[in-house]
């Protein structure tokens, strides 16, 4: 169980998050979901008692995280974004080393144990130094769970890694996060959508919006980003298309090109086409373009348009 | 305690892959080889004059001057590379106290040093087999635990400078920097001012040895002054390590 609230870091003159609140439950794989900078890995660097927060405060499993900082991080698995590992040293050794500083018994059987798990136990005897992203990837998670942890922390644990390692790690972590709490980021939407139980987006140091896979799915279904290529005066019809209810973030993307969005459930594209028309313009072409992420956060932290017009 | 136990266990084994710490042992062995098979020649050529036989000094006394060196290169590595390396992360997310690691790094080395040490042992052993009546046993005993003493406090010192740094090669310079000032320069004032010059002769890494232990006379003011040393570095890392996190 993770709780936080109000957290906020500051580097320097720059706010890294600002007054995060959340909560991650336990059984529940929660998902960070959110792209490069948006404060991920300061969150987590927070909450693993790597480094203290401006403000604001986070508990795991009711322990204070500056407070009691050596308690939680026995609790916690971290993988970090960065994986560190010692390169000179075997799997073994590495585990060995981890496992001695968690003054974990019989540390042996667990090591084993664990790199059953993440399936590396033909390569316990092999330098780190001589091993693949992947299997780099789940010496760190395997270093992580260790002790098993009633809190797992994981930092993108599928960057870098090739389609059927990422299928591997994402399974693994499924199979964790069932009794566990697990917390894990990542920039890839379809990725949080289909390992998580909620997602909570964050974006610029704040967090955007929160809700399960499917509402999530619901909510962006719909919304459609289209590119609207035609010959004439596209100023002016850029203009006349932004004032339409519905449309929103209308920008001109060539000589004869224009793009929009609209909202879910509000299919614009008709009068569009008939506004094209009749403006006595040559409509060359309409076609719906994927949105990307900071679109998808714009498109979650819209208000739901006004009603009021009828 | 364990923890400590945990960390300098590994920085010791990690020094017999290391290159580094080859040519550091290699180095240090070799030239006190060098210096002490010079004195014995010097010794027979001698036999029938009246210079007094070579004693324990001449393997203790180049060997304190040689942890100049020794002392930094051991210790560059030890914190700053975690920084570079991002295990810091790890290190600092697991249920360790700075003040473990920075200890723990600092016995790895101080053990892997007394290991030379303990090597440098046969030098004394053949001088005591060759020489008639043998060798003085207290002089070679105050010798040696001025060394270690001294190694105690150059490790530590290095240990609080890499933790400043997350360049080997910066800790490496600015340890040796520290070094030459508490070796020469610190009680240079002392033969200057007539006054108040006892303060820069008590501060004088080199004096403690040379004009104390080495000659076999063990200060309790002087285990103070090395001890603090030991103490002082050793705190200077462990508040860089904290420093780290907040900043
Ligand atoms: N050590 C640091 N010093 C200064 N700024 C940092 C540091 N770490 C991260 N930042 C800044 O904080 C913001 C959030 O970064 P980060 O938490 O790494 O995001 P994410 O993991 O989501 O990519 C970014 O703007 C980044 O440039
Ligand atoms: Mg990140």
């Amino acid at each position: 169980m993770i709780e936080v609230s109000n957290l906020t870091k500051d580097y320097g003159a720059r706010r890294a998050i600002d007054g995060l609140n959340f909560e991650a439950r336990q059984g529940e794989i929660t998902g960070f979901l959110g792209p490069n900078g948006a404060g991920k890995t300061t969150t987590m660097r927070i909450l693993t008692g790597y480094m203290p927060p401006s403000d604001g405060a986070a508990t795991i499993a009711g322990y204070d995280v500056v407070r009691d900082s050596l308690e939680v991080r026995r609790r916690v698995g971290y993988l970090p974004e960065t994986v560190p590992l010692y390169t000179e040293m075997t799997v073994f050794d590495y585990l060995k080393f981890m496992a001695d500083l968690r003054r974990l018994p019989e540390a042996e059987d667990i090591i084993e144990e664990t790199l059953e798990m993440v399936g590396l136990l033909d390569r316990a005897g092999g330098y780190i130094g001589n091993l693949s992203k992947g299997m780099r990837q789940r010496v760190g998670l395997a270093q992580a769970l260790l002790h098993r942890p009633e809190v797992l922390i994981l930092d993108e644990p599928t960057i870098g890694l090739d389609p059927a390692q990422i299928i591997e790690v994402r399974n693994l972590i499924r199979e964790i996060g069932k009794e566990r709490t697990v917390l894990l980021s990542t920039h890839i939407l379809s990725e949080a959508q289909q390992l998580c139980d909620r997602i909570l987006i964050i974006n610029k140091g704040k967090i955007v919006a929160e809700d399960t896979p499917q509402n999530l799915q619901s909510n962006l279904s719909g919304a459609q980003r289209v590119q609207l290529t035609v010959r004439g005066d596209t100023a002016k019809l850029a203009e006349k298309i932004g004032k339409v209810d519905g449309v929103e973030n209308v920008i001109l993307s060539g000589e004869e090109q224009l793009e929009f969005q609209y909202a879910a459930g509000k299919d614009v594209r008709p009068a569009i086409a008939r506004m094209v028309v009749e403006a006595n313009l040559d409509l060359l072409e309409m076609r719906a373009i994927g949105l990307s992420l900071e679109e998808i956060f714009l498109t979650l932290t819209k208000e739901a348009p006004a009603e009021s017009e009828e | 305690m364990r923890n400590i136990w945990t960390i300098a266990k590994r920085e010791y084994n990690l020094y017999f892959i290391s290159p580094v710490a080859y040519v550091v042992a290699f180095l240090f062995l070799t030239i006190i080889a060098l210096i002490f098979a010079i004195n014995i020649m010097a010794m027979t050529v001698n036999q029938f004059g009246f210079a007094p036989p070579p004693d324990s000094r001449v393997v203790t006394g180049p060997m304190a001057f040689l942890l100049l060196l020794a002392a930094p290169a051991l210790t560059m590595r030890l914190l700053a590379d975690e920084v570079r390396m991002g295990t810091m992360e790890l290190l600092l997310t697991a249920p360790v106290r700075e003040y473990e690691l920075v200890v723990g790094k600092w016995l790895g080395a101080f053990l892997f040093m007394l290991t030379l040490m303990a090597v440098s042992l046969v030098f004394p052993f053949i001088l005591n087999q060759i020489t008639d009546p043998g060798i003085d046993q207290m002089l070679m005993m105050s010798g040696y635990l001025g060394v270690i003493l001294l190694t105690a406090a150059f490790l530590a010192i290095g240990v609080g400078i890499s933790a400043l740094f997350s360049n080997q090669v910066a800790a490496f310079f600015t340890t040796m920097v520290i070094f030459v000032i508490l070796w020469w320069l610190v009680g240079a004032p002392a033969n200057v001012l007539p006054g108040g010059s006892d303060v820069f002769r008590y501060l004088d890494m080199s004096g403690h040895f040379y004009q104390s232990f080495n000659e076999g006379r063990i200060t309790l003011s002087g285990i103070a002054y090395y001890l603090s040393l030991t103490a002082l570095g050793l705190l200077i890392g462990t508040t860089a390590i904290e420093t780290r996190r907040w900043r």
